[in-house]
C-alpha cells in the first residue's frame, strides 16, 4: 500500500518522535481547547447538532487512524458504523439494556465484524483492498435489507429509548445526554492519539510508508494491519452506536455505501493523516448538510464537487494546510 | 412441462438467461475497469455512473431527437466516451503522478455528481425504454421461451467482449497499449504518444460502460441509480477474476452471472449476496484471484 498521507502532507503524521516537546505541548493545549469548546458549545448552539458532529468526528477519526496512519483505504466503514447502530438500537429497545451496555454491545459486534472483514481484506493490497472492503460492506447492507425482523427494513429501528445511564441517570433530555456523548468523544480522541503515538502506531506508520522494509525489519505487518483495522472498526462502531442513542434511530442509511463515502470525504476535507483534521472535516460536512438540507438530492452533487475539488487542489485538507503553514504536525 | 431438480424447466432456463445477461454486463464492465486500470492505474469508480449515462443518452436520443435504438447503440458509447476523454484530460491527468488512491476518490466524487444531476433532472423512479420493434417477441425453444431481445443482448455483449480481446491482444494498437501498460516510460522513448494512448484508453473503457448501458436500457428501466449498486458487484467480480487477463475477466463475468441466476432459482434469498460470498471464498483459497498474478 502506497503512502497516501506522506506524499502530500509531509508535515503531518510523519516523524512524530523526533520533534521537540513544543509540539506535544501544543497538542495538549489543543486537546484542552477542544474540551473547553465542548463545555461551552451546548450553551451557544443546539446540543443535538454538536452531538451529531461529535459522532461523525469520532467516525472520521477512526477512519483516519486506518488510512492516515495505517495506509489502508477502507471503503466499507459504514458496515461497522451501521451494524453497531442496529445492534445498539435493538438491544436498547427490545432487550431493555441500559444505554452504556447497548453502546458496548454495538461496539463489540462492530469489532467482531471488523475482525472477520479485516482478516479477509488484508489478503490483498492497495486498490483491491478498497474494493474488497466495499464489497463486504455491501454484503452487510444486503443483510440489513433482508432481515427486517432485526433491522426493521426500510423503516429502521425507530423510537429507541435513551434509558437511564447505569440504570440511574436519566438521559432522555438532550442536555443530559450531551455530557455522555462528549465523554465518549473525548475518550475516543485521546485513545486514538495514544494509539498513534504508541510504538504500535509508529510501526503502523512505518508499514504505511514502506511495507517491504517493515517486513525485512522483522515485523509481521499483517498482524499490525489487522489490529489497526479492528481498532478502526471498533471505534467506528462506537460512533455508530452512540449515534443510535442520540437520534433514537438506526436505519439503512447508516449501512449504505454513501455513508462510507461521507466519512472518507470528512477525513479528506479535514486533512488526511493529521490528528485533528477529521474533527474539522466532520464539523464542515455536517454543517454543510444542515445548511443545504433544503436542496434535497443536490447535496450529493455538492459532496461530489467537494470530493473532486479536494483531490485536485486541496489534498492536505484544512488542518493539513494549517500544519504545513505552521510547520508543526497537528 | 418437465422439471429439473424440482424446478420447472421454464423458470430455470429463464433465470439462467437473465443470469447470462447480468453476466454479460459484469463482463463488459469489468473488462473496461481492467483496461483502464492496466494503463492508468486507477479504479474507475464512476464506471457505474457512466453505464447509467449510456442508458440515459439512448433514452434522450429516442425521446428528444427521435434517434432509434440502433443508432443510439453506436452514438451513446461515443458520447459517453467523449465525456470520458474530457474527464481524463481535464481531471485525471492532473493527479496521475499522485497516489493511485486519489484516482479512486476523484472518480467516486464524479460518480456522485453524475448520479446526483440525473436524479435531480429525472427523479429516481425510472423511465421506460421500449424494445426496438425488430427484436420484439420471442421463440419457444421447447424447453424455454427465448425473448429475441435477451438473446441479442448476450450475443452482442459476447461479440463486443471478443472484439475487445482481439483489439488488445492481436492488433498493433493493442500491442502499443500492452507495451505502455508494462513500461510507459520505455514505450514513450520508442516514439509512441503514451499520454494520447492513456486518454483514448480511458475513453474506450467508459465507452464500453456506455454500450452496456444502452443494452440494459430496454431490460431494466432507465434509472439514475442503475449503476450505483451494480458497480460494487463488478468490483467483487474484478476481485474474483483478477485484472491481469482480458479473457479471464470475460469468463469470470459470464460465469458469475450464471451462478447468480442459478441462486435466484434455488435459494433466492442469497441471490443478492452470492457474488460477495464467492469473493470471500476466493480470497480464502486463492487471494490473487482466479486469473490474477500474485502481487
Amino acid at each position: 500500500m502506497a503512502d497516501i498521507a506522506s506524499t502530500d502532507a509531509p508535515a503531518a503524521g510523519l516523524s512524530v518522535r523526533e520533534i521537540d516537546d513544543g509540539t506535544e505541548r501544543l497538542h495538549r493545549i489543543l486537546m484542552i481547547g477542544i474540551a473547553v469548546a465542548l463545555v461551552i458549545a451546548p450553551f451557544v448552539t443546539y446540543p443535538v447538532f454538536v452531538m451529531k458532529v461529535m459522532c461523525f468526528a469520532l467516525f472520521a477519526l477512526a477512519f483516519n487512524l486506518l488510512l492516515g496512519f495505517g495506509g489502508l483505504l477502507s471503503f466499507g466503514q459504514a458496515a461497522y458504523f451501521g451494524m453497531a447502530s442496529y445492534v445498539c438500537a435493538y438491544a436498547a429497545k427490545f432487550w431493555g439494556l441500559s444505554p452504556e451496555l447497548a453502546i458496548l454491545s454495538g461496539t463489540a459486534v462492530a469489532t467482531l465484524i471488523g475482525l472477520v472483514f479485516g482478516a479477509l481484506a488484508i489478503r490483498r493490497q492497495g486498490i483491491y483492498f478498497a474494493m474488497i472492503t466495499l464489497a463486504l460492506a455491501q454484503m452487510a447492507f444486503f443483510f440489513s435489507l433482508q432481515t427486517p425482523g432485526f433491522t426493521g427494513g426500510e423503516d429502521g429501528i425507530q423510537a429507541v429509548p435513551r434509558g437511564r445511564l447505569f440504570g440511574l441517570i436519566d438521559i432522555a433530555d438532550d442536555r443530559a445526554l450531551y455530557w455522555l456523548v462528549a465523554a465518549i468523544f473525548m475518550g475516543g480522541l485521546l485513545l486514538i492519539y495514544r494509539i498513534i503515538h504508541s510504538p504500535f502506531g509508529q510501526v503502523c506508520t512505518a508499514i504505511r510508508d514502506n511495507e517491504p522494509r517493515a517486513i525485512s525489519l522483522g515485523y509481521r505487518t499483517n498482524r499490525y494491519k489487522l489490529v489497526v483495522f479492528v481498532l478502526s472498526a471498533a471505534l467506528a462502531g462506537l460512533a455508530g452506536a452512540t449515534k443510535a442513542i442520540v437520534f433514537q434511530l438506526a436505519s439503512l442509511t447508516d449501512v449504505h455505501w454513501s455513508m462510507s463515502g461521507e466519512v472518507v470525504l470528512m477525513t479528506l476535507v479535514g486533512g488526511l493523516g493529521t490528528i485533528f483534521g477529521p474533527i474539522a472535516g466532520a464539523l464542515v460536512i455536517v454543517s454543510m448538510q444542515n445548511f443545504l438540507a433544503s436542496l434535497g438530492s443536490w447535496v450529493l452533487v455538492v459532496q461530489g464537487v467537494i470530493f473532486v475539488v479536494c483531490v485536485l487542489t486541496f489534498r492536505e485538507g484544512i488542518v493539513g494546510i494549517i500544519a504545513k503553514w505552521s510547520k508543526r504536525p497537528l | 412441462m418437465f422439471e429439473i431438480l424440482g424446478v420447472p424447466a421454464q423458470a430455470l432456463f429463464g433465470q439462467l438467461l437473465l443470469g447470462l445477461i447480468n453476466g454479460s454486463f459484469y463482463a463488459i464492465l469489468s473488462l473496461g475497469l481492467a483496461v483502464i486500470f492496466g494503463l492508468l492505474n486507477i479504479i474507475n469508480f464512476s464506471h457505474g455512473a457512466q453505464y447509467m449515462m449510456g442508458a440515459f443518452v439512448a433514452w434522450m436520443c429516442l425521446n428528444y431527437l427521435g434517434i432509434n435504438y440502433w443508432a443510439a447503440l453506436l452514438l451513446a458509447p461515443l458520447v459517453v466516451g467523449a465525456t470520458g476523454i474530457a474527464i481524463e484530460r481535464l481531471l485525471l491527468k492532473r493527479i496521475a503522478h499522485f497516489d493511485h488512491l486519489y484516482g479512486l476518490l476523484l472518480t467516486f466524487g464524479l460518480a456522485l455528481i453524475i448520479q446526483g444531476v440525473f436524479r435531480n433532472q429525472y427523479g429516481s423512479s425510472g423511465l421506460p425504454y421500449q424494445i426496438p420493434p425488430e427484436l420484439r417477441g420471442g421463440q419457444n425453444l421447447g424447453f424455454m421461451f427465448l425473448p429475441y431481445y435477451r438473446g441479442w443482448v448476450v450475443v452482442a455483449s459476447l461479440a463486443v467482449c471478443l472484439a475487445t480481446w482481439f483489439l488488445i491482444e492481436k492488433t498493433k494498437l493493442g500491442a502499443y497499449l500492452r507495451a505502455a501498460t508494462e513500461n510507459p516510460t520505455l514505450t514513450q522513448a520508442f516514439g509512441i504518444n503514451v499520454p494520447l494512448l492513456v486518454t483514448l484508453t480511458y475513453g474506450f473503457g467508459v465507452a464500453l460502460a456506455g454500450f452496456a448501458g444502452v443494452l440494459a436500457a430496454p431490460i431494466y428501466s432507465v434509472n439514475p441509480n442503475m449503476g450505483a449498486d451494480l458497480i460494487i458487484v463488478v468490483f467483487a467480480v474484478v476481485v474474483i477474476g483478477g485484472m491481469g487477463s482480458i479473457l479471464g475477466a470475460i469468463i469470470t463475468g459470464f460465469s458469475l452471472g450464471l451462478i447468480e441466476g442459478l441462486t435466484k432459482v434455488f435459494y433466492p434469498e442469497a441471490s443478492a449476496t452470492v457474488i460477495f460470498i464467492i469473493m470471500v471464498l476466493v480470497l480464502l483459497v486463492r487471494p490473487a484471484g482466479l486469473f490474477g498474478r500474485a502481487a
